[in-house]
């Protein structure tokens, strides 16, 4: 895909970026490590510009079903959207995970929104704020909603303009080492999003570097 | 005494970020850089560095399976297994290879300590 110029990220870039997304799926995942009690697998991440189809198809290719999702939207310096996704087969297996396996199932089944809703948040929250943390800036996060359906469901936008179709995707894998449990973490930002991401990885380039103080302020 | 120090990290931002702290740490000491487990093994096996430094979650095999490879190599060498990934079966399996777990993104003090742990600095020694 061709992009203009000024949100093309070079490969540095894209180092740093995918860098911060281990480090945010890292910490994501030793929260819901401490939720499950049990070991959590995760893949190294992807970072790709793809349109929205191409992103539902990713996503699609892997599971055929129906699909569950925990939406967060986050907005600030960079905006987007961050999703928790996984079969839907597996919810109430996730909701038994997190609530230590003594309830019965109808209790289960009476959780399951609030359940997958906190999850989510503890999950993606871990995952956004460590984002953020390392770009000194701070980003506010929408409440979880739940989302039920198939990829092109969650990715698609209403009233998006020709340009706003390509994303910046990123997604990872993970799943519970002695459960049926796997899914994906995913994030899209829009191309607009991306020029001040562009940026502000260019600004912890540096202060890795060393090119800038370290205690530099964020705005 | 300078040494030599392998660090080992498949993002390159990573590794800037842990060789500028070691320049301020210890900055006579020499840094060779891998970005994979093969490439980490191949240097290893030729520039034998006295310390190594993992990121643990890599494509390919992960900083763990690389540990368990270069304490095959080097059964004494101090080994850092760097992870943002802090779940207690990591740290666990980490301490199965005697390598110490240190958290991601690493701070210039949780580096100081490990190296300290390993080798004092020269001015405490001098002490």
């Amino acid at each position: 895909m061709n992009l203009p110029r000024s949100i093309a990220l070079d490969e540095l870039e894209l180092d740093a970026l995918t860098e911060l997304v281990n480090l945010g799926v890292g910490r994501a995942a030793a929260s819901l490590r401490n939720m499950v009690e049990d070991q959590v697998l995760l893949s190294v991440p992807a970072v790709a510009i793809v349109t929205r189809e191409q992103a539902a198809q990713i996503i699609g290719e892997r599971e055929a079903g129906e699909l569950v999702a925990v939406h967060q939207a986050f907005d600030g310096d960079i905006s987007g959207r961050a999703l928790l996704i996984f079969p839907e087969t597996n919810s109430l297996e996730l909701v038994r995970a997190v609530t230590g396996g003594q309830l019965p199932l109808e209790d289960i089944i009476e959780l399951e929104q609030e359940a997958l809703a906190e999850t989510g948040n503890i999950i993606l929250n871990a995952c956004l704020a460590t984002i953020a943390n390392m770009l000194q800036r701070s980003l506010s996060i929408s409440l979880p909603e739940i989302l039920h359906g198939h990829g092109p469901d969650f990715f698609a936008m209403a009233h998006a303009l020709a340009i706003e179709n390509a994303v910046l995707f990123l997604y990872i894998d993970f799943s519970v080492k002695h459960r049926d449990i796997r899914g994906y973490i995913a994030m899209l930002m829009d191309l607009p999003a991306l020029e001040s991401l562009k940026a502000l990885l260019g600004d912890l380039i540096r202060r890795t570097a060393g090119d800038i103080p370290r205690t530099h302020a964020s705005s | 005494m300078t040494r030599k120090i392998l660090i080992v990290d498949d993002s390159r931002l990573a590794r800037m970020s842990v060789a500028r702290a070691l320049g301020t740490l210890r900055p006579d000491w020499t840094r060779i850089e891998a970005a994979n487990a093969e490439e980490a093994l191949a240097l290893a096996a030729r520039e034998r560095p006295d310390i190594a430094l993992l990121d643990f979650n890599m494509p390919g095999r992960d900083g763990l399976a690389l540990a368990a490879e270069l304490r095959a190599l080097a059964p004494k060498m101090p080994l850092a297994v760097i992870s943002a990934n802090i779940q207690d079966e990591i740290a666990a399996r980490a301490r199965e290879v005697d390598a110490a777990f240190l958290p991601k993104p690493l701070t210039e003090q949780a580096l100081g300590d490990f190296l300290s742990r390993i080798q004092p600095s020269p001015e405490a020694a001098a002490r």
